[in-house]
Formats: C-alpha cells, sequence, structure tokens
C-alpha cells in the first residue's frame, strides 16, 4: 500500500476535472458528449487530456445529448468503453436512452453534474435532474468532493463492466464541478491491473451475428427485466469490495453510505452530496456541546442501501433527512426512500422521521441551515406532517 | 405509353450472387423492404452490421430470438438510427475492423421527421456509414399515420379524405446534398441492377453515404400485394420518384430517364388516392413535372461544370 501511495501523483482538480481524470485513467475508448453548464470543463479538460492518450479513442462531438448517449450505447454494443458527461437538461433528454442502456445492459459511465431544472433556467445545484432519472435502472452514486468523483468514475467502470449495468455518477454544480482541491491521482498501473481492457461478455460480432434489442414477447420480457434488478442489487455487494480494494491499494474509501460519529446518537442527520462534507463541522460544533447527534452520508442511491439504513438507522429515535430534491405531491426524495426502508423493518419502536427540502437551484446551505434543521428536529416532538421547506 | 412496352433487359448475373439474409421474417406481402435489404446485403456481404430503429423493419427482421438479417442487428430507439450506427461505427474504429459496413436502416418517419436532427449531425460529421432510408411514405409500423414523406394529397388514418394532406413531401435528396455527402442515391425494386450498382458504389465510397429507395407498402397504399415492383417501376416512368445519384452534394447524375408517363397511370391502382379530383391530379402532375424540371437543371449544371473543368 506505501508503495503505491508513494506512486500517487497528486494534482489540483475542480470536481469537473476529476471527473476528466477519472475517465482517462479508466482508459475510455469512446467519449460522445454535448456541452452544458455546469458541465462543460469535462469535456473540455477530456478534449485536451484525451490527446495525450496513447491508446486508440474517438471523441464524438455530438449535435445533442441524446445522440450522445446513442453513440454510447451504439459505441458500448460494438464492445468499447463509452464515456459522457451532462446535466440537468441534457440528462432529461437523454432520458428515453437511459433506459436503453440499461436494459441493453451496456456497462456506459455518465457523470451528471446535479443542476436543477427549468424553467426558470438555474444553473446551479439539486438533484432534481438526476433523482427525476430514479427509475432507469442506473446505478447512482452521489460524491462528496473532487477526490471521490476521480476515484467514483473509475470504480464506476469497475462495477459496471462487473454486472453489466450503467452507472451515473453524481456531483454537485459549482460546489463540487468548479471548486478545486488536491486530488491524488491513483497510479495507471494499479488502475490497469483493478480495471483491465472491457471484456465484454456480448457485442455486435460479424462471426457471431445476433440481433439486440428486436421484439420482446410478454413470455420474455418480464424475466429480462428481473435480471436488471437482479444485476441491480448485485451491484452493490460488488461495489463494496471494490471499494474495500481501493482502500487496499490507494489507503482510502467511501462505503456505499457513510456514518460520522453516529454510535450513541439520538439524532441523525441523513445527507447525500457536498452537503454532507459541510454538515460534519455542525456535527462535530454540536458534539462539542455534548449533543448526541450524528450523520449518515447516503452515496448509492440505486441501488438503493436498505439493509445499511436499517442497520444504521433503526434504533435511532430520531432521522433528520436533508433533500435537497423535491418529488412535487410527495416530499423530498431521499425521505421517501428512507421511510420505505425503515417501514416495517422491526419490530417496535421505529425511528421518528423529518423531512427538510432546502438548497433548491443552488440556493447555499451553510453550517447555520444545517443547524437550523437539527434545531427544528430537536423542538419537535412529533414530525410535521407536511415537509418543511428551510429557507 | 401503355405499360406492357417496357421490356427489361434479362441480366442472369444478378442471380449469381450469395444470400446473407434468411427467409421466414414478418413482412406483409408486397412489402419491399426485405427484397431491398436481400439486394444490398448481397453486395455488402457478412461484414456488416445493420442498425435498425423502431420501424416496421424491427419487426419484419423477427421476434427475439429470431433474426433474418444474416449479419449483426443492433435494435435502436426511433430517432437514434444515425447516431447509434456512429457509435457503432467508433467501436470499430477502436477496435481496428474500419472494413466492416455500418449500415443504419431506416424508414421515412426515423428519417424525414424524427430522426433528422441525428441524421443532419452524422451527415455533417461525415460518419463512416451507409444510411438507408427505405421511404413508405408514412408511419406504418403504427397503422399508417402522415410523415412529412408523405405526398401530397395522400390518405393516411391521421390525414383523411375530408382533411387531406396539402403540405409537399419532403425533399431528402435535397437536405443531403446540402450537407455535400460524398454520396446520395435513389433506388427502385424496379431496378434491382441499378440498386445493386449503387450499393456497391456506396461500399466502396467513404464516409456518410445515403441509399434512398422507394418502398411500397401494400398495406398501407391500399393496394394489391401484386403490384410491389409495378408501383416502383410507374414511380420511376411517371417521375414520382427519379432516379438519381449526388456526388459530394453538388454533381447530379440521372441514372434512368423516367418516360413521362401520365401520374394517373401510378395514382389509379393505389386506394390512398382513389378519392382524389381530376384537379387534384393536376396539381399533382404539375408538382412532379416541376420536381424533375428541377432535378434535370441540376444535372445539367453539373454536366456543364464538368466540362469546364476539362
Ligand atoms: C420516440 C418514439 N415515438 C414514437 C414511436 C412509435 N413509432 C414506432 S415506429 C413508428 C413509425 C415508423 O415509421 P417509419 O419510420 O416511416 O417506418 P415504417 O413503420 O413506416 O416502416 C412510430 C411512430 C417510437 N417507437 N418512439
Ligand atoms: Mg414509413
Amino acid at each position: 500500500m506505501e508503495q503505491a501511495l508513494r506512486e500517487e501523483k497528486a494534482l489540483l482538480l475542480s470536481g469537473n476535472q476529476a471527473a476528466a481524470y477519472g475517465a482517462y485513467l479508466s482508459r475510455v475508448q469512446v467519449i460522445a458528449a454535448y456541452p452544458i453548464t455546469p458541465q462543460t470543463t469535462i469535456i473540455e479538460t477530456l478534449a485536451d487530456i484525451m490527446t495525450k492518450a496513447d491508446w486508440k479513442h474517438k471523441f464524438i462531438n455530438v449535435e445533442s445529448e441524446h445522440s450522445a448517449m446513442a453513440c454510447c450505447i451504439g459505441a458500448s454494443m460494438g464492445g468499447v468503453r463509452a464515456y459522457t458527461a451532462t446535466s440537468a437538461q441534457g440528462l432529461a433528454l437523454m432520458h428515453e436512452l437511459l433506459h436503453w442502456a440499461s436494459g441493453a445492459r451496456l456497462p456506459i459511465v455518465l457523470v451528471n453534474v446535479n443542476r436543477a431544472m427549468a424553467p426558470g433556467w438555474s444553473i446551479w445545484s439539486d438533484q432534481n435532474d438526476s433523482l427525476s432519472q430514479r427509475d432507469t435502472g442506473w446505478i447512482q452514486l452521489y460524491c462528496e468532493s473532487p477526490q471521490e468523483v476521480l476515484d467514483t468514475v473509475i470504480q464506476g467502470f469497475m462495477v459496471a463492466e462487473k454486472v453489466n449495468v450503467p452507472v451515473m455518477v453524481v456531483e454537485d454544480a459549482f460546489i463540487l464541478s468548479h471548486t478545486s482541491e488536491v486530488v491524488e491521482l491513483p497510479d495507471q498501473a494499479v488502475i490497469d491491473r483493478m480495471l483491465p481492457p472491457r471484456a465484454p461478455a456480448f457485442r455486435l460480432d460479424m462471426e457471431q451475428p445476433a440481433a439486440f434489442g428486436g421484439l420482446l414477447g410478454p413470455e420474455y420480457y418480464q424475466e429480462v427485466r428481473a435480471k436488471l434488478h437482479k444485476a441491480m442489487e448485485e451491484a452493490g455487494r460488488v461495489l463494496v469490495n471494490v471499494d474495500a480494494l481501493w482502500q487496499k491499494n490507494f489507503g482510502r474509501s467511501y462505503g456505499i453510505v457513510e456514518p460520522y460519529r453516529c454510535e450513541d446518537a439520538d439524532l441523525v442527520l441523513v445527507t447525500s452530496g457536498a452537503i454532507s462534507s459541510t454538515s460534519k463541522i455542525v456535527i462535530d460544533q454540536l458534539r462539542r456541546q455534548g449533543r448526541k447527534i450524528g450523520r449518515l452520508k447516503i452515496k448509492l442511491f440505486r441501488p438503493f442501501p436498505f439493509q445499511e439504513i436499517q442497520r444504521l438507522l433503526g434504533d435511532v429515535p430520531k432521522v433528520a433527512i436533508i433533500d435537497r430534491n423535491c418529488s412535487y405531491g410527495h416530499h423530498g426524495i431521499f425521505f421517501q426512500e428512507i421511510k420505505s426502508a425503515l417501514y416495517g423493518s422491526k419490530k417496535g419502536d421505529r425511528p421518528k422521521l423529518y423531512g427538510y427540502i432546502l438548497g433548491l437551484g443552488g440556493r447555499d446551505v451553510t453550517i447555520n441551515t444545517l443547524r437550523q434543521v437539527i434545531d427544528l428536529t430537536s423542538e419537535r416532538d412529533e414530525p410535521d406532517p407536511e415537509t418543511i421547506w428551510v429557507k | 405509353m401503355a405499360l406492357t412496352t417496357f421490356t427489361p433487359k434479362p441480366n442472369f448475373d444478378l442471380l449469381k450472387v450469395e444470400d446473407v439474409s434468411s427467409p421466414g421474417h414478418l413482412a406483409c406481402p408486397g412489402c419491399g423492404i426485405m427484397p431491398a435489404y436481400r439486394t444490398a446485403l448481397q453486395v455488402l456481404g457478412k461484414n456488416t452490421i445493420i442498425v435498425a430503429p423502431a420501424c416496421c423493419f424491427a419487426v419484419v427482421d423477427g421476434p427475439f430470438p429470431y433474426s433474418a438479417a444474416g449479419v449483426p442487428f443492433m435494435h435502436c430507439a426511433f430517432e437514434t438510427a444515425a447516431a447509434s450506427a456512429a457509435g457503432v461505427r467508433a467501436a470499430l474504429e477502436v477496435l481496428g475492423r474500419d472494413d466492416t459496413n455500418v449500415v443504419a436502416w431506416a424508414g421515412d418517419g426515423g428519417t424525414f421527421d424524427i430522426g433528422l436532427q441525428a441524421l443532419s449531425a452524422s451527415a455533417e460529421r461525415n460518419e463512416d456509414m451507409i444510411y438507408v432510408c427505405y421511404d413508405n411514405e408514412a408511419y406504418m409500423n403504427t397503422g399508417i399515420q402522415r410523415s412529412s414523406a408523405t405526398p401530397r394529397m395522400a390518405w393516411t388514418t391521421t390525414t383523411p379524405q375530408q382533411a387531406p394532406k396539402i403540405e409537399y413531401k419532403k425533399d431528402l435528396g435535397g437536405i443531403m446534398a446540402a450537407h455535400r455527402i460524398p454520396y446520395f442515391a435513389t433506388a427502385s425494386l424496379a431496378h434491382p441492377e441499378d440498386m445493386m450498382a449503387k450499393f456497391r458504389k456506396a461500399k466502396e465510397l467513404r464516409g456518410f453515404r445515403m441509399i434512398h429507395y422507394f418502398c411500397p407498402c401494400p398495406t398501407g397504399w391500399k393496394t394489391d400485394a401484386r403490384y410491389m415492383v409495378k408501383l416502383d417501376r410507374l414511380a420511376v416512368q411517371t417521375k414520382v420518384f427519379p432516379l438519381y445519384e449526388v456526388f459530394g452534394g453538388r454533381r447530379y447524375v440521372l441514372n434512368v430517364a423516367s418516360e413521362g408517363l401520365p401520374v394517373s397511370e401510378y395514382l389509379k391502382i393505389q386506394g390512398r388516392f382513389s378519392h382524389l379530383q381530376p384537379e387534384d391530379i393536376k396539381l399533382i402532375q404539375q408538382e412532379v413535372n416541376d420536381n424533375y424540371e428541377e432535378l434535370l437543371a441540376k444535372v445539367d449544371h453539373s454536366n456543364r461544370q464538368r466540362s469546364n473543368d476539362t
């Protein structure tokens, strides 16, 4: 491990540059992408660094995100490693093809920069874009730092190619995408051992001609989809192993969820994305005051980590869930998911769940915002029936 | 001029070819999709990948686990034929398989309408593929609805006789020529030797190549299955669907001189035109004449350019 660590190079990288370096270190072969703020610096960086790639590759400047995903699907069907990145309107435009990519069981990796959906036009962070793609059959991973973005892109290919399910790596607009920090570049030779060239289980092959994706009658369709569901579940276990390998080789790991000072907590704050970092400071402050408060970051959103949620939150009296998103007419989306994970999980008392929607359209989420959430939760014996919108 | 005066020169060489596709597909009787597919694959051979969007062809090839294609066949979303094929080409390029033909095979709806954006982009990037548009002049797979390739005054389920389509059919050749692609050609089932020659030319060229062929659909055109080839022949003879090529978007070549039969000969054997009044037919005749003259002018212009060059 020491050896591997010493070989790492460190660079000052934004989340977007990290997303590009992650793709480069994964030795991607086909990139098809279309610009949208705040994703643009991913493809600009890639266009630049891929000129140094000493392996055969192709960068396709398509005319839309829709075609970007179509190209990735075609390339992936051809048997090579395909990558793209987008945000908000671009991701929404891809929607039909997101279903296609997962249904065709193609290990494409996409980085989505979380940006609010129009109207009104907003280029700033919130999660409604990626969470609207919840049921498209993509693995979804929410990151907290540029380092995590870089590592997760590579881990994403490792998982995707193992289970044949596409992976969406998600980072917050600007807060991560355009904020730089020192990022360690994992050694290429180590990555090459962990992520060898793609060996597709099937592809368009002149020696073994077959038709892919044609008419599938009611006698088959459901079983094929059940296999996708199984592969999704498997993906969670694979990611745990990949992450453990990462720890062994590079001395860092992320977990599919990350508890922070949750041991004896009587209130746990649930977060995702960059807010997870801010919340650590708040937890430390409150712990110093003697308050028993912890935080649980959810990294893996699909497949949803039911068991970990049950294990880590099942005995906590109060859980405050932060949603930088809204399912209009039905609470925040993480709130719904956690509620469903805990319902029926155990006999006796279940935790009381407090839902908070905040930070939409890039509104700043500060230490004070999070303290407000914790205070509102501490003050109330029972959660409000309505979701609380925090200013 | 009566139809019976047409005396085709038999070309037995056409029969000395190996079939790649197999029988057992699901096309309706008289459908033009598979005869052209079979012809194309006889020329292109087994080192070919087919990319097909939602359309009748996607069904005709066969349901899972069957396929009549004889080569790898990738189904793709309706509007993505040209983009998906570009992705396949990229993969082959990376893998060093430059010799494989990547063929997008789409209907008129997938080409003139919903797929036009991706098509234009792939043509503009001069992606290395052969794009085949089989034009049956409506959305047949969903039950005969109007497309922008539907001719004026034709009946479809969304342009009923009381409210016929009054808009012009889009000029696909003009659109593609404006992209300055290396090769564009129209083709007809009544001229298999010409169709084969065009696929051969397309195969030999690189970059974005398109073959636009007229594809009778007896089900949608409300006509008899036995008229398949006859309809394609009449479409050429009446100038409704002239056979021509465009090289580099500028050099026009006319392959078969249309004899100028009245359009009524072509219209009268199709139920989709049965509601037409004499004045409607006159209008159609006028449009057909105008289009043909415009085409001849382009051919003339290219001929003059060429003689200037030498
Ligand atoms: C996005 C989308 N919209 C609509 C459809 C439904 N659809 C499937 S095939 C088709 C018509 C195809 O028409 P065309 O391309 O002319 O081929 P044809 O069926 O006539 O051979 C339509 C509308 C679809 N599959 N996808
Ligand atoms: Mg059609």
